[in-house]
Formats: C-alpha cells, structure tokens, sequence
C-alpha cells in the first residue's frame, strides 16, 4: 500500500466518516525510559497519531508548560538519538503513525541525510520543523522524500495566500494549521481565527487538515472536528504529565484523558 | 562581491536566512517590504539624518590616542567615538531608524531585548521620543549586573520584564521576545538590537550602523590622508562591528578584526567565541556560527561583559570570517578590564566593557605596529559598568 502510515491512517478514517486525533509528547519527559508507556497510554485512550517533540534548549514558539518539560527531558539526558530510539521501540508494538516534532538545530547537528536515514530505519513516519520555513526548507524536503517520510509544515493566521500555497505544495501526509498567533499553550475558548483559516487552506489544499494550539477540552476537539480532519492536543496532555509524574496512576489518566477528548468527534468513534 | 550582499532571501552564503515560526514570516516580509520602500525614499533618509544629528549627535568625532599609542610605542591608534552618542553607545543608530520604520507600519507598539541594557535604554529613549509604547525583555542575571540601564529604561517610561529561563542572559530575552510577537504580531514591532536574527534585520541593522565606517573613512583620510591599516571591533551579536566594517569591505587593504569575549576560559560554557569554540548551525531566525553541543542544543556562555555574552554570531559575520575578509578573535574578561583601566588612565575615557575587548585586542597589537594607523570602534561608554569595574578592581576601593 503506498503512502506512510500517516496518508494511509487518513485515508482509513475518512473512508469511516471518522476524525483524527494528535497526541504531542515532549520525549523524554519525566524520563526517557517512560516514554514508550506513555504513548501506549495515549493509543489505547483513541490517539491516531502521535508527536514525538524533541527537547531543545530555546523553544521560541512554546509557553511554558512545553518549556518546562523540555528542561525536564533535557536535564534527564534527553538527545535527537535517544529519541529514534524511543520511536524504534515505540515500533516493536505498534503501528501508530509517528511524527517527529523538532526546532532545527538539533537536526542540521545530526545531519539531514542521517536523521531521514535513522527516522525511517526507527520506524518514524514524517517531520515537522517548527522554525523552517519552506523557503529554507528545499534541500530538506527532498531528502525527506528519498526517505520515504512526510514532511508536515505549518500554517498561520498570519500566512498570506501564496504562502499558504507554497506550505500546501511542501507539505505531505497533512498541513498542521496553528489556530491562532502565540506559543503553545491552553485556552479557554478557541481562537476566532481557527475556522477562516481552515477554509483558507482547504482551498489550496485536497490534504487533510489538523488543527492544534490552545485546545484542551472536548468542546474545543468537539468544535474544530467539524471543520478539520484532525485536532491536535499537547500542553494539556503534557501538564497532566508534569503534574502526575510521580503518580503510579498516570498511565490510566492519560488514556481517559484522551479518551474524554477523542469523545468531542460524537459518539461512537472511539 | 561583499557588498552585494545579503541575496534576496536574507542569505550571505550559507549564512542568515529565515528561521522562523510561520506565524511570523508575515511580519518579516512586512518589515522587509516597508525597509526595502524607505530605503529608497528621500524623506524618509532626510529624517533620519536629521535625527542622527540633531538627537543622537552624528557624526562623532574620530579622536587620536595620543598618550595611549606613545605608551605602546608602536602603532597610531585612533579611536571612533561612538560612546558619545546620545544614549551612550552605537545601539542608538539602529532604533531611531527602526523606531521611523514602525511609525511608517502603524505599529505602537515595540518589543525589544537587552543583554547589557544599551539597547534597552537606546529602544525606551526613541519610544519615548516616538510616543510608542515599550516592553523590553531582559535576563535576570544581566539585570543584576546593569541595574543603572534597568532604572534608566524605567526612567524613560518603559516597562522592563526580567527572564528567568536558562542562562537568564541575552539568549533568554530574545527567546522571550519572540513569543511576545508571535503572540501580539498585529500591534507590535519587534526592535531587535543586534545585526541577528532572520531577514531583514541582518541587512537592516547593518545598514543603520553603516554611517560609522562611512564617517570614519572620511574622517581617517582627513587626518592621515590615506585608510586605516587595521579596524577593531568588538563582536557579540555584531552591528556596532558589521556598521565600521562595512564601509572597507572593498578596501582589500585594511584589515577587519573582530574581537570576541573570551570570558575566562576555553571550555564550553566559559566564553562565548562562537568562531573557536562553535560551530555552523541555527538559532533565534539565523544560520551562523553558534556555541551548541554534540546534540545540537544550545550552550551557555560567560563574558564579563552582558554585550558580547551570546551564543550567536550574526550571519554576515559568519560570512566575512569564511571568506576571509574578516578576522576574528577572542580577548579574555581579564584582558578588557586591564584595557579599560588603561584607556581610562592615559586618555580619561572610560569604555564599556564590550568595547574594551576590542581596545585589549588593539592595545595587544600595537607595540609591533610602528608605523601603522589603527582604528578601535568604541562603541560605548563604560558608565553603566561602573559596578562591575568596582567588582573587577577591588584595588582601587578603600
């Protein structure tokens, strides 16, 4: 079947009628030997599709929650190394699209050529660069594309139209929409520039559309699934990390905590 | 073929670029769009010239150390009196240009970061001028260290907001004003301090700067009646460096160096000589030399001076050193303190601390120059380090 396992998931879940949901997991947060639990506690509570975020020391497009478990995932020795080998053992009992979520530098550090090489040997599906723009981002495309894995990039309330053509034309397994100007982060209510700019890109785009920050409750995955073909959750998933670290019960709550989300889509689509 | 630099997408070489969250690549080429048009506006110059002279107090005068370069027994050493800027350094320059390209974008808003304050107090003058609103964003510790630039900028009106997130130094304040802007980016004009960051403020900066070196030359021929031998300058982000240089680039001749801190050692997390102790990579918008480790991640840095104490050079620098037509060094806090107390004691001027590295590296130089012109861009005033020195030379306290 062609495709990665992301364009093959989409696939799957419009031909049900069904909606997407992202799970963002800072790797390595508490600790990098907890991760492969962590995310299995997210599959089992409904996630379609997991971010696997590298820690890196200058964040400039988190607030604090994903600061915090970045300097968290650091200090426990977190490295771009440790987390393919995370993704390949991730692998060994799943197959539930992963989605390498990292700024740049640790990359260009490890090497484009290497990193396509080791992610697709780890079993990862595709990349997301949080602070490439596509302009800058050819050479690393086309790796990526020899490589057999998706490149995801972003697009803003702020991008103007041919902007959002060229992230369209770059972009493979889907286009991850940020719904409003700021860092990641929880909101009450959901940003009133969400919904415009889903009918923006869908004009310049057959891909699916995930749509992610600020979202933290049902309601909010409840409003935006029906409009996008997924909705992305991460600070609040990663607060329940932070604040139940220490808890033998954390497994559990993440996987009724997705679970609560994924509900939002309707019933009966777990 | 230096000067035609940055390409159209903000690139000197592999260098520059931009490295950005998408939600600001709209601004960027807003900025870049209304720079490009003011550029070739004859008013808009007009204006700014007009302030350079009248407000800032352009040009400033090229003054020879008499005393100093007879210590040292070799070389003429000029100095380019950028301290006497209103404000008390080269940053000045920078914000009365950008402060006129907010006004020109209806922004009333301005970000701004700090590492030694200069910046900071620079960007709260011309808000205050301008009548804009000013936040800028400041680490802790550099807060410690520059208290007097702290109360300056509250003094002019601006609020202050200290960092807290890792080395709580220039690095951390940048970061933190970018998500300010990620998040306010229809109201608010980013008034980034240094030739760094994505396009077009490596090219914009540089060319608000660019007036030092152009008044320099003239100044250096009137004087001497031929170009200088050698330039210095000190180098953290680098626009006071990149504003003297700039003016030589086609002057094969006249050789740049560009001084950075060595801080007080030569592991990583000591210093902050990204050419040395770094490596090509990206940071805050920029493809440059950068002090990171075998990961990729980002490393602290040391400088007694908050200025040159940053873990990215800017990208045409990075530039001007691989193609050679830049040579870049490293001086010790040890070395620019002794070169401040020098400059301080043979020609009554105090510098600021990040300018004494690039003195230190003259200074270090000039005994077997006979016969050769020296120019040392000071870029600023040594006032706001006052505590430091105190610190720095118990000697001279009761």
């Amino acid at each position: 079947m062609p495709g990665t396992r992301i364009s093959r998931m989409f696939a799957d879940l419009k031909r049900d009628g069904r909606k997407a949901l992202i799970a963002y997991i800072t790797v390595g947060d508490p600790s990098p030997d907890r991760t492969p639990a962590l995310v299995e506690a997210l599959e089992r509570g409904g996630a379609d599709l997991i971010e696997l975020g590298v820690p890196f020391s200058d964040p400039i497009a988190d607030g604090p929650v994903i600061q915090r478990a970045g300097e968290r995932a650091l200090a426990a020795g977190t490295t771009l190394r440790g987390v393919l080998a995370i993704a390949a053992e991730i692998r060994e009992r799943s197959q539930i699209p992963l989605l390498l979520f990292t700024y740049l530098n640790p990359v260009v550090r490890y090497g484009v050529e290497e990193l396509a090489r080791d992610a697709a040997a780890a079993g990862i599906d595709g990349c997301l660069l949080t602070d490439a723009s596509v302009e800058e981002a050819g050479e690393y495309v086309d790796v990526m594309r020899r490589h057999a894995l998706d490149t995801v990039f972003l697009a803003a309330p702020t991008s103007t139209e041919r902007r959002l053509k060229l992230i369209a034309k770059y972009s493979t397994g889907f286009v991850y929409l940020v719904s409003r100007t700021g860092v990641t982060g929880e909101r009450e209510s959901l940003s009133a520039s969400a919904v415009p700019l889903i009918k923006a890109v869908r004009k310049v785009t057959d891909l699916p559309l995930a749509v992610g920050f600020g979202v933290s409750k049902k309601e909010h995955v409840s409003e935006l699934g029906r409009e996008a073909e997924a909705v992305v959750v991460g600070s609040a998933i990663v607060r329940l990390i932070e604040g139940n670290a220490g808890n033998a019960s954390l497994e559990l709550q993440l996987e009724s905590f997705v679970r609560e989300l994924k509900s939002g889509f309707g019933a009966g689509r777990t | 073929m230096t000067t035609s630099q940055p390409d159209a997408g903000g690139h000197f070489g592999p260098y520059g670029g931009r490295y950005v969250p998408e939600v600001l690549m709209a601004p960027l080429e807003e900025l870049e769009q209304t720079y490009l048009e003011a550029r070739l506006d004859p008013a808009f110059q007009a204006e700014l010239d007009q302030l350079l002279h009248t407000y800032a107090g352009r040009p400033t005068p090229l003054y020879y150390a008499r005393r100093l370069s007879e210590q040292l027994g070799g070389a003429k050493l000029y100095i380019k009196r950028e301290d006497l800027l209103h404000t008390g350094a080269h940053k000045i320059n920078n914000c009365l240009g950008q402060a006129l390209l907010a006004r020109r974008m209806g922004k009333r808003r301005i970000i701004a970061e700090t590492g030694a304050g200069q910046h900071g107090v620079a960007t709260a003058t011309v808000c205050a001028l301008f009548g804009l609103e000013c936040v800028v964003y400041m680490g802790e510790e550099d807060m410690r260290r520059q208290r007097l630039n702290v109360f300056r900028m509250r003094l002019l009106g601006a609020k202050v907001v200290g960092v807290s997130n890792g080395s709580r130094t220039l690095k951390d304040a940048i970061s933190e004003a970018m998500r300010d802007w990620v998040t306010n980016v229809g109201t608010t004009h980013y008034l980034l301090g240094s030739a760094l960051g994505s396009h077009p403020y490596p090219l914009m900066v540089r060319d608000f700067h660019k007036v030092i070196g152009e008044e320099a030359r003239r100044q250096i021929q009137e004087v001497e009646g031929r170009l200088p031998d050698t330039i210095f300058a000190c180098v953290g982000g680098g626009s006071n460096a990149i504003g003297i240089f700039h003016a030589f680039l086609d002057d094969a001749a006249v050789k740049l160096v560009g001084v950075e801190a060595g801080g007080s050692g030569t592991a990583l997390g000591q210093h902050a000589a990204r050419f040395s102790g770094g490596s090509p990579g990206v940071l805050q918008g920029a493809r440059s030399y950068l002090l990171q480790d075998e990961n990729g991640q980002i490393s602290l840095t040391h400088s007694v001076s908050a200025g040159l104490d940053y873990a990215l050079v800017g990208p045409e620098h990075a530039w001007l050193h691989d193609n050679g037509r830049a040579e870049y060094v490293s001086i010790a806090d040890r070395e620019a303190l002794d070169a401040a107390r020098q400059l301080s004691r043979t020609e009554g001027i105090i510098p600021a601390l990040e300018s004494a590295h690039a003195v230190a590296e003259a200074v270090k130089r000039a005994p077997e120059a006979r016969g050769r012109v020296f120019l040392v861009n000071l870029s600023g005033r040594g006032d706001k380090d006052i505590d430091i020195y105190r610190e720095q030379m118990g000697d001279l306290e009761d």
